[in-house]
């Protein structure tokens, strides 16, 4: 479990921006990440994505690493940010936009 | 899951609160839910969102593959209508 947490740790703080998600960018898997991925992409924003779907046991962690249970997440800045629901309704009120924006005007954290 | 059920789950981790349940699929495990909570009041969308996760409890591992939340306070919902 360590091992899988440092591995997170490290995919969060290393990018600015990090999306777990089912499936690649290019080929999502599943819906939800899917419609968050096209988010970021509208945004003109760079973002990494982690694949979950690769990896069982990570998939399992990031559920208890911030306690929540559904994928995808998005990482902003070491800070997790929300969901898909979260992260579409923060675009539609416009207010995604400003974070994003200070968070990549910020040195990378740590 | 019936959404009713699903409903009534939420209901007993947010007493009080105005819950709709829709199946999007059909299929009984994709739901999309509007939840109006006092106990919303005061906090992010994060932790509204994982106070109905938390409601749901096991289900949401088990029986619910995805649910979409909308969480409103009523002061919220007021403004809305």
């Amino acid at each position: 479990m360590a091992e899988v947490i440092d591995r997170i740790q490290s995919s969060i703080t290393r990018n600015k921006i990090t999306i777990f998600m089912k499936g690649t960018r290019h080929f999502p898997q599943c819906g939800f990440s899917a419609a968050t991925v096209a988010v970021f992409e509208e945004l003109g924003v760079p973002f990494e994505t982690v694949d979950v779907l690769a990896d069982p046991e990570l998939r399992d962690a990031i559920k208890v690493y911030s306690s929540w249970p559904t994928i995808p997440q998005v990482y902003v800045n070491g800070q997790f940010l929300g969901g898909c629901d979260i992260i579409r309704e923060l675009h539609e009120t416009g207010e995604l936009r400003g974070l994003i924006d200070s968070a990549l005007a910020q040195p990378v954290a740590q | 899951m019936d959404p009713l059920e699903l409903k009534s789950i939420i209901e007993r981790g947010l007493p009080g609160a105005i819950i709709e349940v829709h199946d999007m699929t059909g299929g009984g495990d994709h739901f999309e839910a509007l939840i109006v909570s006092e106990s919303f009041e005061g906090k992010g969308l994060i932790e509204r969102h994982q106070q109905v996760y938390n409601a749901v409890g096991d289900a949401m591992r088990a029986r619910v593959h995805a649910l979409t939340l909308k969480t409103l306070t009523p002061a919220q919902y007021a403004n809305r209508r």
